[in-house]
């Protein structure tokens, strides 16, 4: 089991006591690591139906079996998991960067915290030296600002450290958790669930070995991957990255602009990635052991917001352009730096935004309530919104809460403008003309997201019929969730997933080479099939089922109506029943969404049965005991 | 050892890993392979190469620049380090050395570490001319390259920069 740190790090918060406790084998074979580890870790410390702040809801961080290695992309990952409190079913993030390395060197897969701090701490950890901090002079400050300080006073550069900022500490239903500064956690609110136990950071330093297995093996499978990451798989991340997709969703018609009223920006130019990295590019680095690098460290050189510096993907791009109507890259980046110093996921704030421009815009709200002209486009209302979100202050006290609760405290038609699944606000794909991707998003067990699936992906290189939906996308969308379960597991980047030519095949030997493990590719595929019926496990306890596999009221009820491929396209109740009978029916589950009890059987979860036994009825209940294996 | 204090006037021909900082991603590769080659685990502290990353922008790798003279071996004050007159390498003689770290002091670039568990310090020793880290860079940032050719290669930088505008008139792709 080498790759593995072999130790699970508990630190009791309320109590102040930490202790470890061993990895078993049999956790790491059918779960891997990251967000499968984590989740079940969470399963296991945790009782349903607790509120996500609550001090017992537990906060698990959890890196991958080549964390820590040379694998590249795969060296330095981790996940944090918990219960959400934006979907209150499971929320997961995962960040990459040095931290999740250096969490591993330490001698740790794992770190449960349990419990809420007296007052704001932060924990540090120095290999086998576990200790609390006090925080209280954190408090307040940004993550850049808080790792400085944590460096300073440890007296070491390279202490690697994860922290909140201000919206964490302030329960904002979307603040993040970011490591070195501009890696984000972002999605599903976590960094809200660590403010809520005084958890202001996490500090690491890590000198322990890794060793793996098989170095010979391994040394030839990263020459492999490192000449596959130089060619095409990996082009579109190494060259404009990921805002490349600017121009090719809004030639689709589906890049939603303001709030999902349209599928296409008018000043898309103004905001493509090819302009982006004219302009405002000047530096692409990378994470630890990567040999693709992606990250596109951008600078405003002049105007209102010059010497604005950071890093820039098309979701945050999107989130708080076009979703916002801004066509001005300079502020959309200073808007991006802005979420990193407050600490909220740069997805979900454009979404926030776009919401109350919404409201605004259909006279849900004034100015008054308002406290700003939030009209679509206005960049300027856009930025000061992202402090007052931050800072809960005024409306953004409301709009802190998330688009949906937000909706509910708004009251009347508010709901049809809160654009969110499973309270989780959506990403940049305008999913009306691309029904795969819908699926996709209605099932995904952590909300509104594309990184849970690829299920955009034959949408938009044209495989189907994007605007159909039909028997057949259940098995597509089943398939990428799969592999994409286990790539957020043994954590490799999800950028890299085109290297891997023969998928699971190529994984394995990755895992097998580093862990000693022998496992092949159906055994890897089993396992992301097991994770992905574990994420719905937990939903099912936290009372999610078929209701919440849904869609925002905007993509079930508003046709796109720009003129282009996308028109008139939305998907309708019978789409949406038709396409999840699909998924369900190939997941083998129920009509409710359930894991039946042959398919817990197959997959080895016989232990976690007593989450659906009463549920599924006294017939389809019967549990495999040992007698009759 | 007051010979040392003289510099090698084949120290031109001596080969070093050098980095190239607008080329560094900070990926840290050269310290997986470094320490992976050297001591058969991956490991930072182990690495005799060392990644920096001060800010998003600026980032860079440093290992041995072979000094000469060596300010290292100058300061050890057990006679525990030698410089190859034919490579340049600073050899480490563990039988001496008591890791009392004075040569990393010397040292301007923090290209000495003490090794965690033996307590002695560790150098690049370019792998015997072959260095792994150079092999392995993904932005091929890292280069081995003698004084001369660094030079030669921060003079076309500079030539380009300074006559791109007359380069492009001229048709010349730099």
């Amino acid at each position: 089991m080498l790759g593995y740190a072999g130790r699970i790090l508990h630190v009791d918060l309320s109590s102040g006591k930490t202790w470890t406790e061993p990895l078993k084998e049999e956790l790491a074979k059918k779960y891997i690591g990251g967000i499968g580890i984590g989740m079940r870790l969470y399963l296991d410390n945790s009782k349903p139906g607790t509120d996500p702040f609550s001090p017992e809801n537990p906060l698990v961080v959890a890196t991958g079996p080549l964390s820590g290695s040379m694998v590249p992309t795969g060296g330095n990952g981790h996940a944090f998991v918990s219960k959400s409190p934006q979907s209150f079913g499971v929320g997961e993030a995962k960040a990459h960067g040095h931290w999740g390395t250096e969490l591993k060197r330490a001698g740790y897969d794992a770190i449960i915290f349990h419990g809420k701090a007296e007052k704001p701490t932060y924990l540090w950890i120095d290999d086998d030296s576990v200790q609390l901090m006090d925080a209280k002079h954190l408090w307040g400050k940004s993550p850049q600002e808080t790792e400085d300080a944590i460096k300073n006073e440890l007296k070491d550069f390279y202490v690697r450290v994860a922290s909140i900022g201000v919206a964490g500490e302030k329960l904002v239903r979307i603040a993040c958790i970011i490591n070195e500064k501009s890696r984000a956690a972002g999605r599903t609110g976590l960094g809200a669930v660590m403010g809520s136990k005084n958890l202001k950071a996490i500090a690491l330093r890590g000198s322990k070995d890794i060793v793996v297995t098989n170095k010979d093996r391994l040394l030839e499978l990263v020459k492999q991957q490192h000449e596959r990451m130089k060619g095409p798989a990996a082009r579109k991340y190494r060259v404009l990255g990921t805002p490349e997709n600017v121009l090719v969703l809004n030639a689709l018609g589906a890049m939603p602009v303001n709030n999902f009223t349209n599928g296409t920006f008018p000043e898309a130019d103004k905001i493509s990635g090819e302009y982006l990295n004219e302009r405002f590019v000047a530096k692409i680095i990378g994470c630890s052991s990567c040999a693709m690098r992606c990250e596109h460290v951008t600078v405003v050189p002049e105007g209102p917001y010059k010497g604005t510096t950071t890093r820039i993907e098309y979701e945050p791009l999107w989130a708080m352009g076009p979703n916002c109507g801004v066509g001005n890259l300079d502020a959309i980046l200073k808007g991006m730096e802005l979420s990193n110093i407050y600490g909220v996921d740069a997805i979900s704030i454009g979404g926030l935004i776009s919401f109350g421009m919404d409201l605004y815009k259909n006279g849900l709200i004034d100015k008054e309530q308002a406290g700003l002209e939030l009209n679509f486009g206005n960049h300027e209302a856009m930025l000061e919104m992202i402090k007052r979100i931050g800072m809960r202050e005024g409306f953004g006290d409301t709009l802190a809460e998330g688009v949906k609760i937000a909706a509910e405290k708004i009251g009347k038609d508010a709901y049809k403008y809160a654009v969110h699944i499973k309270g989780v606000e959506m990403t940049g794909y305008d999913i009306r003309g691309l029904k795969t991707a819908s699926l996709g998003y209605a099932v995904s067990f952590r909300g509104a997201d594309h990184n849970r699936h690829g299920a955009y992906g034959p949408d938009v290189s044209g495989k189907v019929n994007r605007f159909k939906a039909e028997k057949g996308r259940g098995k597509l969308v089943r398939e990428t969730e799969d592999l994409y379960a286990i790539i957020d597991s043994i954590i490799v980047c999800k950028f890299s997933r085109g290297t891997y030519y023969k998928g699971y095949e190529d994984l394995a030997a990755l895992y097998s080479a580093v862990t000693g493990i022998e496992m092949n590719a159906e055994e890897l595929r089993l396992a992301g099939e097991r994770i992905n019926n574990l994420g719905r496990l937990i939903n099912i306890r936290e009372g999610l089922s078929r209701k919440d596999d849904t869609l925002p009221w905007k993509v079930m009820n508003v046709p796109i109506p720009d003129e282009g491929p996308s028109k008139g396209s939305f998907v309708s109740q019978e789409d949406l029943d038709l396409l999840l009978d699909d998924y369900y029916e190939v997941r083998g589950w129920n009509k409710e969404g359930m894991p039946t009890m042959e398919k817990l059987n197959e997959l080895g979860m016989e232990d976690l049965a007593y989450i659906v036994e009463d549920k599924l009825g006294p017939e389809k209940s019967k549990r495999k005991t040992k007698t009759e294996e | 050892m007051a010979t040392a204090a003289v510099p090698k006037p084949q120290a031109a021909r001596w080969k070093l890993v050098s980095c190239d900082p607008e080329k560094c991603s900070g990926c840290a590769v050269c310290e997986y392979i470094c320490s992976l080659t050297k001591e058969n685990v991956f490991s930072a502290q182990k690495s005799r190469i060392r990644t920096m990353r001060l800010h998003p922008l600026i980032n860079i790798s440093v290992a041995c620049r072979l000094c000469s003279p060596a300010p290292c071996v100058i300061a050890c004050p057990r006679d525990a380090l030698e410089q190859s007159e034919e490579t340049g390498v600073i050899m480490v003689n563990d039988d001496k050395c008591d890791g009392c770290s004075w040569c990393i002091e010397a040292c301007d670039y923090g290209a000495i570490t003490l090794h965690p568990e033996k307590k002695v310090v560790r150098i690049c020793d370019t792998c015997d001319g072959d260095p792994q880290c150079v092999k392995f860079c993904p932005e091929e940032a890292l280069d081995f390259v003698t004084r001369d050719i660094l030079s030669q290669k921060a003079r076309l930088a500079v030539t380009k920069k300074l006559f791109k505008e007359s380069m492009e008139t001229a048709g010349i792709k730099p």
